[in-house]
């Protein structure tokens, strides 16, 4: 039992963190998502080529350094803290997550360019009426000749603006909600036939409703086995949810520094109002909230090995956690500071609106509670 | 980062877990499944195998007798004694005094005092809490008054837990009323046979006798008695708060207490149905394992930091304010499960034993401990103290 970090971690947090307090200060960040592209490519090939973090936890045979869940944490936590909205999630822990279980010449040839900062990919799973279950899916893929037909809805598709490939969900057997009978497709977006609305969302991304109509698809579009692609996307759905807590857990601890030091020098009733006890018994707990995400995101992490199911018990239990300590310390934040707490102005409301994003991402607490109760 | 136990620990949980089963006491155990008030020699029967093991101490470092365990056998020591449902080894002698008397007292004090309470040959009290001093500890007015080689006692103490069992208590006393208050305080072991000295019980809400009040008269405790030095007390008191803090998540007992919580309520029927599907209470159920998971995630990351070297900070009171929470919880919940139940009381009104039981067995009691346990939030420091210690200490406010 160790939770310690070893020196390479350390120094990648230690080199990521001193980049983006030079290079993603809060007044580039929201002028970055004024533009049209609503994000910046710079920042990416920085990744890619300054950090070399895009490959952290890609296979070496590939152009990645090999790491593992806990070089990822590292990563996102420090992502969360600056508010960073590049899709390191997207496509580096899930498209990437995905591509590398399965050896085909399309996904090794993907891997490595998204290693290089080269190509954005997302997952498209979620769909109109699906809510958070990634089995509930009615895109359908039929054998069309050679290859497939693609026809159906995906719904806010994350990052999916910025994105050139899709992997996309689709029955290709089975009825609503089947386990088996799931596919996964590597879709090229600008492919005849898909349509996409794009648009921000309320914590500074961007995202896309899609539509697959009549999407033709040549035969190495399908990823792995007809049918089977369910556990390999929740594995990696699991993977992604560690790697979200982790995010939060960087957007919390902002949440919580700069709650604290508003306190200490915001004054009424002349004095400091960090000195009311009401006050300081919520800080207190917004603490004793955040330190346990930490162990929450720590036990998640160091359990995505394990079978299925107890991986699934791990991840849901910590993404209840997690996703109610956001909504408590986003909420608690916004109390303290009072007014000021509601203005866009102040970094401290854009935390409180990633932290409340973060909580219904991949499944809200709501349903991982069933999730965990179902296991 | 990894959650793996080595090889010599499984090896370890196993000899743990074998020397338990071979060696704890029958009519112990048997007094526990009927739900019987433990006495002194229950206690002590099972403090003195550990003791003979080398086991009764698992945080004490070797030179005082301990076994030197590491951070992951102390761990799984403490898993494996809340696994099997054993009465625990009080705090008072071992966690509490014992650390103090290492840290600060003098080397004839260690060899006096300290072998005794390894052995479980000595019970000690905790004489900290006064009619007028609760959470403010430092107002306490319990006077000591230097006579030649004596201090003479007089004042009174009270919450004093199983001090009616007590050989031996450690006093917090006024010994110069006219300083600051934290710096008039002393540190005193005294004999609780000394003349003066009377234990008088308070009846708790759930009708046990676990605590007292303890009056001093006139007690002449020897100088020597007095640990570290005159009017230096409040350090040894506030090392010993922030010392031990092993066990206070009180994580493995929570464990068996949601177990217990399952198995009754999979018992109970409800519309000809096992209470445990009804949705509602199976959510509230799996609430509190999530909630106790973090729980027993962050001692771990607490633990583990003490083990690199780093000594438990005041950010794990947050440890007592969670794991106080949980028990509450637990109790909470169980009472709930027990329905009517809940509500006999099963003590014989005039001889006040215990009376021959009614109802299913996860419902005796249910009730008496849901109000014991309110003890939890309250004592070691309150959790409103514990979540001021936080805010000064971690947060800086």
């Amino acid at each position: 039992m160790d939770f310690t970090f070893s020196e390479e971690q350390r120094l990648l947090r230690d080199s990521l963190a001193n980049f983006l307090s030079d290079a993603y200060g809060f007044a580039k960040r929201r002028d970055a998502l004024r533009t049209e592209a609503g994000w910046r490519p710079e920042i990416w090939r920085a990744f890619a080529i300054d950090l070399g973090i895009l490959g952290a936890a890609l296979p070496e045979a590939l152009g990645g350094l090999g790491g593992g869940p806990v070089d990822t944490m590292v990563i996102m936590e420090e992502l969360g803290r600056a508010l960073v909205v590049e899709p390191y999630l997207d496509t580096v822990v899930i498209a990437g997550g995905l591509l590398k279980r399965f050896d085909t010449p399309a996904a090794r040839d993907a891997i490595e360019r998204i290693i290089a900062g080269e190509l954005i990919a997302t997952l498209a799973w979620g769909e109109p009426a699906g809510r958070f279950n990634p089995a509930d899916v009615a895109a359908a893929a039929r054998r069309d000749g050679a290859g497939w037909r693609l026809d159906g809805r995906k719904a806010v598709v994350a990052s999916a603006p910025w994105a050139s490939h899709l992997l996309v969900t689709a029955r290709t057997s089975g009825g609503p909600r089947d386990r088996d009978g799931i596919s996964l497709f590597l879709v090229d977006k600008a492919a005849a036939g898909v349509t996409t609305r794009d648009y921000p969302t309320v914590d500074g991304g961007r995202a896309s409703e899609i539509a697959l109509d009549g999407v033709m698809l040549g035969a190495d579009a399908l990823l792995g086995d007809e049918g089977a692609a369910l556990p390999i996307v929740e594995l990696v759905l699991d993977e992604a949810r560690a790697a979200l807590c982790a995010e939060a857990i960087g957007v919390m601890s902002e949440l919580q520094r700069q709650t604290v030091d508003y306190a200490k020098q915001r004054r009424q009733f002349g004095q400091a109002i960090g000195d009311f006890q009401v006050l300081q018994h919520r800080m207190v707990d917004m603490f004793t909230q955040y330190e346990q995400s930490v162990s929450m995101t720590y036990m998640a992490t160091l359990k995505l090995d394990l079978p299925a199911a107890a991986r699934a018990k791990a991840v849901s239990a910590a993404k209840v956690y997690v996703g109610r300590a956001c909504t408590f310390l986003g909420q608690s934040a916004v109390q303290i500071h009072g007014g000021i707490g509601i203005t866009d102005e102040l970094p401290l409301s854009h935390y409180f609106k990633r932290a409340a994003m973060i909580e219904s991402a991949l499944g809200s607490s709501e349903y991982h509670l069933r999730r965990y109760q179902s296991l | 980062m990894n959650l793996d136990f080595s090889a010599e620990d499984i090896v370890f949980r196993d000899e743990v877990r074998r020397f338990i089963e071979d060696n704890y006491p029958a009519e112990v155990r048997a007094k526990q499944d009927r739900g019987e008030p433990l006495g002194r020699e229950d206690y002590l029967a099972w403090h003195r195998i550990l003791g003979r093991r080398g086991w009764s101490a698992p945080a004490w470092p070797r030179e005082h007798g301990g076994p030197g365990w590491t951070v992951a056998q102390k761990f799984i020591f403490a898993e494996e004694l809340g696994r099997a449902g054993t009465v625990r080894v009080l705090p008072f002698g071992v966690s509490m005094v014992g650390p103090v008397i290492q840290a600060f007292g003098t080397p004839a004090q260690q060899a006096r005092f300290l072998p005794p309470i390894l052995a479980g040959d000595a019970w000690w009290c905790q004489g900290y809490s006064e009619p007028g001093a609760g959470s403010d500890l430092a107002g306490l007015s319990t006077r000591a008054v230097r006579d030649g080689d004596h201090y003479v006692v007089n004042g009174q103490k009270t919450w004093t837990t199983l001090a009616q069992f007590a050989d031996w208590g450690f006093f917090l006393v006024r010994t110069d009323p006219t300083a600051k208050k934290q710096e008039g305080i002393s540190f005193l072991l005294i004999d609780m046979k000394s003349p003066g000295v009377t234990v008088r019980p308070i009846i708790t809400l759930d009708g046990s006798h676990e605590v007292n009040e303890v009056w001093l008269d006139d007690v002449r405790v020897p100088v020597e008695n007095r640990v570290y030095e005159e009017n230096k007390g409040w350090t040894c008191a506030k090392f010993l708060l922030s010392h031990e803090r092993t066990g206070i998540a009180q994580v493995a007992s929570s464990k068996r207490g949601l177990e217990k919580l399952h198995a009754a309520a999979a018992a109970e029927l409800e519309d000809g149905l096992p209470l445990s599907q009804d949705p509602i209470l199976a959510r509230k159920m799996a609430e509190l394992e999530i909630e106790l998971m973090a729980l027993e995630y962050t001692e771990f990351r607490m633990l583990a930091g003490e083990g690199a070297g780093k000594s438990p900070g005041p950010e794990s009171s947050l440890l007592k304010i969670k794991g106080s929470e949980i028990q509450q919880r637990v109790t909470e919940l169980t009472l709930d499960v027990a329905g009517r139940y809940g509500a006999p009381h099963l003590v014989d009104l005039k001889s006040g034993d215990n009376a021959l039981p009614v109802g299913p067995r996860h419902a005796v009691h249910a009730a008496d401990i849901y109000f014991n346990m309110r003890k939890t939030s309250i004592y070691g420091g309150s959790n409103e103290i514990q979540r001021n210690i936080i805010a000064k200490a971690v947060l800086g406010l």
